[in-house]
């Protein structure tokens, strides 16, 4: 009846996650409780959860990514401190616990952190700057958040019932065969990275037909603001790569349910193969993740430099061919293999040149940079971060890509080191400085800045206090995921690395604390004019927060920066907004279409993982029965009226007046 | 789901009539933000596509991405193809005769769905169910046609769990099978719909998408049936 779920799947005998899992089951029950005395639920249902506003998506995608980081985040400290305490001694995680560990980290932070954070930029910020009302598919849009969320979920399910698997954030056949993994583990990783997979390539689906087909009148492609452009690779990557991976764990899906033999030890099956495979995905991955905070760091460093980006061409150029040579390397990742020498050389080659575009985009920042008015506001401070520490973790990889000096690295902790170094400085930084640039746009206030720059700091001190003796203990010969260290030259630096990640900890308090004190005097924080960083493309023109419909009238656009030139032109005493004629505008309805799916997946997810078939079975018919549903309703959009969509633009246009005049005072 | 910007026309062939479709003249004229309405919907500086297009332009970028699914099945078939284990090999197992038939079932059915979209060109309820429904059917029959093939296989113990050339075979041409399923309960669901909905023109944009869809399976039988099934039996 229950597959081979049983009270054994509880680990009651374990008090580590068995504690964790019941703070996060109170935490989560007070906030349920607080929801429903606060009455809460109809505003959350109606304008959250069952929303196709992009913007909405967008902003949940963000929570779930701050929630998930947090975790992933734990798990990191679990890992410092027990290599710590774990120094000619056990520790306190056993081994089976510390595997568990790591390869929750790193599935956590790159599938249900970075992905979500990344997408959750694009999904607010694209149609804003595309000068549009919303993306291409807006309900397909709210399917996509909602799997990812129901693979999110299965990961956390696993803390408490069952077990994660123990292989690695990649699950290498065979290790990951049943022979080897019989648990569970090796399913709840497959299934939540499956569903979420198919909200991710719909995701790039969804966004790629939006910046190639829906751009406003006027916005060529060489019109897009960087960020759209990046955002376009990154999608493009995505519809190109993930099915790959869909495939690969499909394969060993069927190896482990099935008795299949893709990847096992007997009957042909080739181990190699699954390395390829999930090597042809996950090279393009760390590219999907660092293309948007490119552009994050684009827009960042224009803005705040108070020039257009420099080299804007050059930059286009430069995020095309990392988009293509991103398919070309892939094997670097496993020069130990054995392809032989040429093989190497070939892949060595291509895995130099691909740095010759991320350093054209150094280059170009750094010259946007030069001659601007600079203001070190937090999201430049990030961006100047990443420039600094991302310059020395790609270094760090040409080295990797010479194949005899991977022989010796391989696999150590400079491995490691390198690829946090350019993971963190780059996608993490871009996160934290979108999220910064764009909170104000989104909600109408201000992040404390106090807060903001502490936060920086600090994260960027234990950032380099964490990773830098990871550097040297790796060029020692320190091996990766070692739960117990035996080696006494190594314990300075293990003991260095576990101080910066409390440097770090420090760093995301500060962070939570920006948040909630900003939230907390979001009065005085208040930002009318929608524009606070005096930005340069479309979405500083529209009020903060945007209406639903985004803009009162489709904007026109006729260059690079097209709200940059608006205001210019007013300065200039030439009022361009002559039309003042208002029409009702059409939008998506909402829907709940994408929740009620990601139950059914949620439903679909653990029945499989635990073999409980018939569950399964129902699952998919509830999904079916989702889908036929929503294809059968008969009003697909609601109407703004006309005098609702010119109440919005009058003030707006009021509150955009006044800060004009003020700035004519002060000059 | 909305017609963004209503100014926008909504005949997918709107644009093309014009005197540069494609822009190959975008050069000449567009700086001066004038003449920026000439150009097509969708393309170049000519403003947001037209949902039609929209829609089908996404679906095609879907149909990329599910072929780039089925490579990496290939892929994996062409580097476990001689890992027989010592066991039956494809020269051995294929039936050239049932794959015959079903390919012609297969390249039939999309002739079908061919005449389906031209009688739903021509709003013909009759003429699109029709065709429709000889599309499912032929679609069904091959469905059947290949689980008899399975069925028979590992009846022969040459079942996926065999070999590692076995499970790749399987894997990849059940992709495939299951693709066509999923693509036949999608058209029984749009006949419904079309029977009581009628014409409308978001069912008339999934209906062109599950054309779409069902071409792409086929050229994806092609591939299967030259690189699995005709290779296998010659050597």
């Amino acid at each position: 009846m229950l597959g081979k779920l049983d009270w054994s799947a509880i680990p009651f005998d374990q008090p580590i996650p068995l504690g964790a899992a019941l703070i996060v089951f109170i935490a989560g029950l007070g906030v349920l409780g607080w929801i429903t005395v606060k009455g809460y639920w109809p505003y959350l249902w109606h304008d959250w959860i069952t929303s196709v506003d992009h913007k909405r998506i967008g902003v949940m995608y963000i929570v779930l990514a701050m929630l998930m980081l947090l975790r992933g985040f734990v798990d990191a400290i679990m890992m410092r401190t027990q290599q710590l305490l774990a120094i000619h001694g056990p520790g306190y995680l056993p081994p089976e616990h510390f595997d568990q560990i790591f390869s929750a980290h790193g599935t956590i932070m790159i599938f249900f952190a970075s992905m979500p954070f990344m997408i959750g930029l694009m999904n607010f910020v694209v149609p804003l700057q595309l000068g549009i009302r919303d993306v291409a598919f807006p309900t397909l849009n709210s399917v996509s958040f909602w799997l990812t969320a129901t693979g999110a979920l299965l990961v956390n399910i696993s803390l408490v019932v069952g077990e994660f698997a123990r292989t690695g954030w990649l699950p290498y056949a065979p290790l990951s065969e049943l022979a080897y993994s019989p648990g569970v583990g090796v399913d709840y990783y497959l299934w939540a990275i499956q569903i979420s997979g198919v909200g991710t390539l719909l995701t790039g689906v969804n966004l790629v037909t939006t910046i190639l087909k829906m751009r406003a009148p006027g916005m060529g492609y060489l019109r897009m603001p960087m960020f759209c452009w990046t955002s376009l690779a990154s999608n493009l990557l995505i519809v190109a790569a993930f099915p790959i991976l869909t495939a690969t764990l499909a394969m060993l899906t069927l190896d482990r349910y099935l008795g299949f033999h893709f990847f096992t030890n007997e009957a042909g099956g080739n181990q190699m193969m699954f390395v390829n495979l999930i090597w042809a995905w996950g090279h393009p991955e760390v590219y999907i993740l660092v293309l948007p905070a490119f552009g994050v760091f684009s827009e960042i460093f224009s803005t705040f430099s108070s020039k257009p980006l420099f080299g804007y061409r050059s930059m286009v150029a430069a995020t095309m061919f990392i988009c293509l040579v991103s398919f070309m390397v892939w094997l670097h990742h496993f020069f130990t293999m054995g392809a032989g020498a040429n093989v190497n050389t070939a892949f060595g080659i291509a895995t130099s040149v691909i740095a010759v575009g991320t350093g054209v985009k150094i280059y170009n920042w750094l010259f946007t940079m030069y001659g601007g008015r600079v203001r070190f506001e937090t999201p430049m401070l990030w961006a100047l971060g990443f420039v600094t520490t991302f310059t020395i973790g790609g270094m760090t990889g040409v080295l990797l890509a010479v194949p005899p000096a991977d022989y010796v690295l391989h696999n150590s902790l400079f491995l490691v080191a390198h690829f946090h170094n350019v993971i963190i400085s780059g996608v993490l930084f871009g996160a934290f400085a979108g999220f910064t640039f764009w909170f104000p746009k989104a909600f109408g206030f201000r992040l404390y800045e106090g807060w903001g720059k502490a936060a920086f700091w600090l994260t960027l001190l234990g950032f380099i206090l964490v990773f830098a003796p990871l550097y040297a203990v790796g060029l020692e010969g320190m091996t990766r995921r070692l739960q117990h260290i035996e080696v006494d030259a190594w314990v300075p630096w293990i003991v260095i690395a576990a101080s910066g990640i409390a440097v770090m900890l420090v760093g995301a308090a500060c962070q939570i604390a920006q948040l909630f004190l900003s939230i907390r005097d979001r009065d005085q924080l208040r930002d009318d004019t929608g524009d606070p960083w005096d930005g340069r493309s479309l979405e500083w023109s529209t009020p903060s927060p945007p209406p639903p419909f985004n803009f009162a009238h489709q904007p026109h656009v006729e260059n690079e920066e097209p709200y940059w030139s608006m205001k210019q032109r007013v300065i200039d005493g030439q009022d361009p907004r002559t039309d003042r004629h208002y029409e009702p505008i059409d939008m998506p309805k909402n829907t709940p279409t994408g929740f009620v799916t990601a139950f059914f997946a949620t439903v679909i997810g653990f029945a499989l993982i635990w073999h409980i078939w018939w569950l399964s079975i129902l699952g998919f018919l509830g999904a079916y029965a989702t889908f036929v549903v929503f294809a059968w309703r008969d009003q697909a959009e609601i109407v703004i009226p006309a005098e609702e969509v010119e109440r919005i633009d009058c003030d707006r246009t009021a509150a955009q007046m006044a800060w004009l005049r003020r700035g004519e005072q002060v000059r | 789901m909305n017609d963004h910007f209503d100014t926008m026309p909504s005949d997918i062939t709107a644009g093309s009539a014009r005197r540069d479709p494609y822009m190959l003249g975008r050069s000449s004229g567009l700086r001066d933000g004038r003449s920026r309405q000439e150009g097509a919907t969708g393309r170049g500086e000519g403003g947001p596509a037209p949902k039609f297009v929209t829609v089908t332009y996404g679906f095609w970028i879907f149909l990329l991405s599910d072929i780039i699914m089925f490579s990496a099945f290939f892929a994996s078939y062409a580097v476990l193809v001689n890992a027989t284990d010592s066991g039956p090999t494809g020269k051995q197992l294929f039936d050239l005769t049932r794959v015959a038939v079903q390919t012609g079932l297969l390249l039939t059915s999309t002739f079908t769905a061919g005449m389906a979209s031209l009688a739903i060109e021509r709003r013909s309820m009759p003429g699109a169910q029709a065709w429709l429904v000889v599309t499912g059917v032929l679609g069904a029959l091959f469905l059947l046609l290949e689980g008899q093939e399975f069925i028979t296989m590992i009846g022969e113990n040459a079942g996926p769990t065999r070999s590692a050339f076995l499970s790749a075979f399987f894997g990849l041409v059940g992709c495939h099978g299951v693709h066509v399923g999923l693509g036949v309960l999608w058209l029984g669901t749009m006949m419904a719909q079309l029977w009581v909905k009628g014409f409308r023109a978001d069912i008339l944009r999934r209906l062109h998408c599950f054309g779409l869809f069902w071409h792409a399976l086929d050229i994806i039988w092609v591939a299967i049936f030259s690189l699995v099934y005709l290779l296998g039996a010659s050597q």
